[in-house]
Parts: C-alpha cells; sequence; structure tokens
C-alpha cells in the first residue's frame, strides 16, 4: 500500500490534496529512474507475442492468447495495470476509482469465460441511477423494463412507439446504414421531445463520449447492451479486479512488467508484402517477438511506435483522419473517517443545462456532471465513502490554458462539484476532508492517449484499428476504438476478438489477403 | 471419426464455453443460438477451441456452417478425416 502511494492518477493542488508526490512533475523525474533495463530482466529471449499496454483489451487479450499456449509478455508504461480501469490511493485511507461505475451485464459472461469464475462472481448490479436537470428527476434500474414504464408514464410516450424504440434498437447491426446519426434516430421515435433525448442520451455520453452526431449503430449497440439488464460494477473495488486479473495472467504464464515504456514497435521488410513486425523497444531493450498487440492509442501505435514511413500513404491518412473522442475531468471527494453518507443513488447524472447538448456537456463552463458514489458496501470490510465527479471536458479547452488558469479552472470545478452535491446530500461538505482534481491534462500524462481521449476514437477509428494487420504483419491492435469497441465491456471483448487474429496468425493460418472483420463488432 | 463423435466434441466445446446451458435436449437441425444463449463471442471461441484442440481452422467466411449441429458435423467431419 505504501509502495503504491508514490503512483496515482491524480494531481497536485487540489484544494486540501498535499501537493507533493503525485505532480506529473514529480513523477516524471521519478520515471526516469524507474523506466529502466532493469525492469525487463528476466525475460525469455523472445515471445510469441507481446502485449503494449494494459487496458482491458490488453490484458484480456494476453490472457487469452496465452490460454491457448502462446508464449505471451506484457508490458504496462504506468505503475497499476488495467488503463482506465484504474484507482488510486491517499493518506488517510482514501481509496478513489477512476471508472468502476458502472458496466453492462455481458462483464459477467465475459470475466466468467476470459478470466475466471471468481472475478465473475464479484460483479453487481447498481441499483439506483439518478437523473436531476431543468427537464426531469427521476430514479431508475436502467433497464428496459424500468425505462419502457417511465417513457410511459413519466414522458407520456405511447408504449408502443418506446417497444418499436428498443426492438429496432436490438435489431441494429454494423451493416446497417452508418449515415443514420443518432439525433435522427431519436428524431424519428420521439420528434422534438428533446427531453426523451436527454433521458436516452446523456448517460450514454458518459459512457462513451458519443453525441447526438455519432452514427446510430454505435448509440444502438451500446446502449442495448445497458438495457439488457441494468448497470454493474466490480465488488472489491478495481484494486481487487486488477489483482485478480494480474494473478491470472501469471497463472497462465504471461510475463508481465510494469514501468515498461515501449518506444517503438519493431518492424522489417517481407519481400512484395507488407513489412512484417518482429518485436518491440522497451526501456531501451529490444525484445524479439513474432507477433505485437498494440493497446495503445490508435494513433500513437501507427505514428509514434511503428513510424508513418511504414504505411501506405493511404493507410496513414486515414489515420491521421481519425477524430477522438472527447476528454474528462475527475473530481475526488473522499468523505472523512467515521462519517456516512445516506444512500442516495450510484449513478447521479445531474446537470443545469436547459437542455441535452453534446457542446456544452464538453465546455470548460461546466454544467454536467456525474456523480459515482461508492459506499462501504463496494469494499467489504471497509467503512469509507468517496464520491467522484465525472465530466466530459475538451482536451484542447486544458491543453492550452496557462498555468495560472490551469489552477484557477481546478480549484472552481473542485468547489462546482462540492457546491452542487451539497444541494443533493445536505452537509456533505462538512464531511469532506481530501479533494483532488484530475484534468484532461492529467489523464494524458497517465495514459498516453492522444489528446487525453477517455473514450478511444469516433467510429472511423474502428476500420483503422482492424485494418492495421493488413498493413503491418504480425501486428494487431486492441483498444478502444470506434465508440462500439469502448468502456469495458467492449474493450474486454475487442481483445478477445484480436487474440482470434493472433492465435490464427501465430499458427501460420492467415491468409494474406484477410481483411478486417467488420461482423464481429457485435459486441 | 464417426459423426457422433465430431457431434459430441462440438457439445464438449460448447460445454466448456457455456457450462450453465443444459446440452441434454439439444435439436441438430436448429440454429444453437436459438436454442441456447450463445453469441457472436461464443462462435468465436468455438473456433479458437477447435483450432486448439484439434487443429482444425474455420476460416471467417465458412462461420456460418457451424450455425446448427448437424452443419457442425456436415462441415467438421471431411476435416476430421
Amino acid at each position: 500500500m505504501t509502495k503504491d502511494r508514490d503512483i496515482q492518477i491524480g494531481e497536485a493542488g487540489g484544494i486540501l490534496a498535499p501537493p507533493a508526490v503525485t505532480a506529473p512533475s514529480v513523477l516524471r523525474e521519478r520515471r526516469k529512474t524507474l523506466v529502466s533495463p532493469k525492469r525487463l530482466e528476466g525475460l525469455a529471449p523472445s515471445y510469441d507475442l507481446i502485449v503494449v499496454g494494459s487496458g482491458l483489451a490488453g490484458l484480456t487479450a494476453a490472457n487469452r492468447v496465452a490460454r491457448q499456449g502462446q508464449r505471451v509478455l506484457l508490458l504496462e508504461q504506468h505503475y497499476n495495470f488495467g488503463g482506465l480501469a484504474t484507482w488510486f490511493k491517499r493518506q488517510n485511507g482514501h481509496i478513489f476509482d477512476i471508472s468502476l461505475h458502472g458496466f453492462p451485464v455481458g462483464m459477467i459472461k465475459t470475466c466468467r469465460k476470459y478470466w475466471t469464475k471468481e472475478i465473475a462472481d464479484s460483479i453487481v448490479q447498481l441499483k439506483s441511477i439518478r437523473f436531476d436537470n431543468p427537464q426531469f428527476s427521476l430514479q431508475t434500474t436502467f433497464d428496459r423494463e424500468d425505462f419502457t414504464r417511465i417513457l410511459v408514464e413519466h414522458f407520456g410516450i405511447q408504449a408502443e412507439v418506446v417497444a418499436s424504440f428498443f426492438d429496432t434498437l436490438r435489431g441494429m447491426n454494423f451493416y446497417d446504414d452508418q449515415r443514420l446519426t443518432t439525433r435522427a434516430l431519436f428524431q424519428r421515435f420521439f420528434p422534438g421531445r428533446t427531453d426523451v433525448w436527454r433521458l436516452l442520451m446523456e448517460p450514454i455520453a458518459y459512457a462513451n463520449g458519443s453525441t447526438l452526431d455519432d452514427p446510430a449503430i454505435t448509440y444502438g449497440i451500446v446502449f442495448s447492451n445497458f438495457m439488457s439488464k441494468g448497470v454493474y460494477t466490480f465488488q472489491g473495488g478495481t484494486d481487487q479486479l486488477i489483482k485478480a486479473m494480474k494473478a491470472e495472467l501469471v497463472h497462465n504464464g504471461v510475463d508481465i512488467r510494469n514501468y515498461a515504456q515501449v518506444e517503438q514497435i519493431l518492424v522489417e521488410p517481407e519481400g512484395e508484402g507488407p513489412p512484417r513486425c518482429v518485436g518491440v523497444v522497451a526501456n531501451g531493450v529490444r525484445i524479439p517477438a513474432k507477433a505485437v498487440v498494440s493497446n495503445a492509442n490508435i494513433k500513437n501505435t501507427v505514428f509514434k511506435l511503428v513510424g508513418a514511413e511504414h504505411f501506405s500513404p493511404e493507410y496513414a491518412a486515414e489515420a491521421e483522419g481519425v477524430r477522438m473522442n472527447s476528454a474528462s475531468t475527475q473530481v475526488y471527494l473522499g468523505i472523512r473517517e467515521g462519517e456516512t453518507l445516506p444512500f442516495v443513488g450510484d449513478l447521479f447524472f445531474t446537470s443545469s443545462a436547459p437542455e441535452f447538448d453534446s457542446e456544452a456537456l464538453c465546455a470548460l463552463e461546466c454544467t454536467s456532471r456525474t456523480f459515482s458514489f461508492y459506499y462501504p458496501e463496494i469494499r467489504p470490510g471497509s467503512e469509507r465513502y468517496a464520491v467522484v465527479a465525472s465530466i466530459n471536458s475538451n482536451y484542447r479547452d486544458w491543453a492550452d490554458m496557462s498555468d495560472e488558469a490551469y489552477q484557477h479552472h481546478k480549484e472552481k470545478y473542485a468547489r462546482e462539484a462540492i457546491d452542487v452535491l451539497d444541494g443533493y446530500v445536505p452537509g456533505i461538505a462538512q464531511k469532506i476532508d481530501h479533494v483532488e482534481v484530475a484534468t484532461p491534462r492529467t489523464f494524458e500524462f497517465f495514459t498516453q492517449h492522444a489528446q487525453a481521449t477517455s473514450f478511444g476514437t469516433k467510429f472511423e477509428g474502428l476500420k483503422v484499428s482492424q485494418e492495421l494487420p493488413k498493413h503491418v504483419q504480425g501486428l494487431f491492435h486492441a483498444g478502444s476504438v470506434g465508440i462500439i469497441m469502448s468502456g469495458w465491456l467492449g474493450a474486454a471483448n475487442y481483445g478477445v476478438i484480436v487474440a482470434n487474429e493472433v492465435d490464427r496468425y501465430l499458427l501460420g493460418l492467415t491468409k494474406p489477403t484477410a481483411g478486417a472483420r467488420e461482423e464481429s463488432a457485435h459486441v | 471419426m464417426s459423426e457422433n463423435e465430431v457431434r459430441k466434441l462440438i457439445l464438449d466445446i460448447i460445454h466448456d464455453i457455456a457450462p450453465d446451458e443444459d446440452l441434454s435436449d439439444v435439436k441438430s437441425d436448429v440454429r444453437l443460438r436459438d436454442q441456447l444463449d450463445l453469441d457472436s463471442m461464443d462462435f468465436l471461441d468455438i473456433v479458437m477451441e477447435l483450432r486448439k484442440r484439434h487443429q482444425i481452422e474455420v476460416p471467417e467466411e465458412d462461420y456460418m456452417e457451424l450455425s446448427t449441429l448437424d452443419g457442425c458435423v456436415a462441415y467438421l467431419s471431411p476435416k476430421f478425416a
């Protein structure tokens, strides 16, 4: 635990947080000594597969390929494994989860099949999802049955229209018209009903950064996943989940290393065909491998780790054109030991904006925030409470700020989050003894994602990700792309889909013309 | 390998992938996903298990052949010959 304290997501300069140890400037210095060839001592001379990055896609791909009997090495640049499935600890016993609440029920099956029964059995439902905004205030279990009730009773929508809407979503697949936007879909079923649009869209915007103008299929697939049975979380906390996953990786023979910064993915010319991936350079050490899965951001993979010169101009241009999803700001509020909170819901979508507006949702002038409440039940045996406010943000707003403006905005975000929260949980402000803010700059430092994206890429990123092996043999990408493959479930399942490709490649079964597997996007 | 053996080997794989499913009464000519709680990820698992256990590769364009138990037997039996 004391060891963990050194390296955390988070930054100096929360209102009450002690500045010192966690500032990126401090961590940057520390990394210089820790990211060293010594971290990579004891590795095998070569691997069947190296996985670059340990987000849920990287972790799951590594585990799946190892189970097929291949020799796998997993490299993570950060201290913790898990990518944005992460947490940090602070003095006075605080633990903050970054993205634990919540994911669709499908995660139970995914964990059971690709991880362990114990992990799957620790997944529990969040029972109370709340909304409060100028258009409505309500509570729901966030499943089809309850949403149908709400849409009919609260919003006065005809039951047949609601049923038809849900059926349409469920029937959506990858081959549908990708030009249909979510806005047009909503307009078709609920014309002019911006209150309904808000109910349907706001939670998904926080789940995957999508907007009303993204393809409707991305909305339909993700929303249907949630609507099947509600929202789930992992009892035990993110730390326990990742600990269990690490143990399972080791059990399956995967070598895992943290503080292992991959600097380069090595490719060699291969006759007339596309170049072939032959390994990586990490911490200055060359590690040969037959295949590499990059769980780094797709643009970082193409342009920083491989290099544009190894790709056709067409593919490089396509990769260049991939848009990132929005970034995030989070305010972490730790409740003093011994204090308690009443149950006020698990996830609370709050907004003072008159209507749902994708741009306003990310604007620096913050009107909308989602509170995740962490009660003691999340870590059985603990008696601690924490609240995390999540805000969608534009990377550029924060990246371009002066240091003074940056400090000012961080404090403003913290103050406003506490004020809003105090309106819902009167007196909570007096119970808080730790406040800390992570901004897109913080996330950029810790994740190294292009533009600090917290939800991967827009839709077009999926194609670029899937087609990577056509351009460099033996190089695969698995990670948050295309909106569909985002979030815990999407990322983990994408890891499995890519593991199948890797397995086939390693056994020499890949046909030279193998293309992207588009139908596999139905997760 | 007899057709019955191929059939059993497929059911063994499905049992391992979906341990909660009752496989005692699987109809041979009905789509597996219509009688069992199987999704596209499960079919991916079946393909990976066939490769791991029996060194049989099912290319993507042939995934449809595995939609029923009869289909599996017809498609896979020659590969075991």
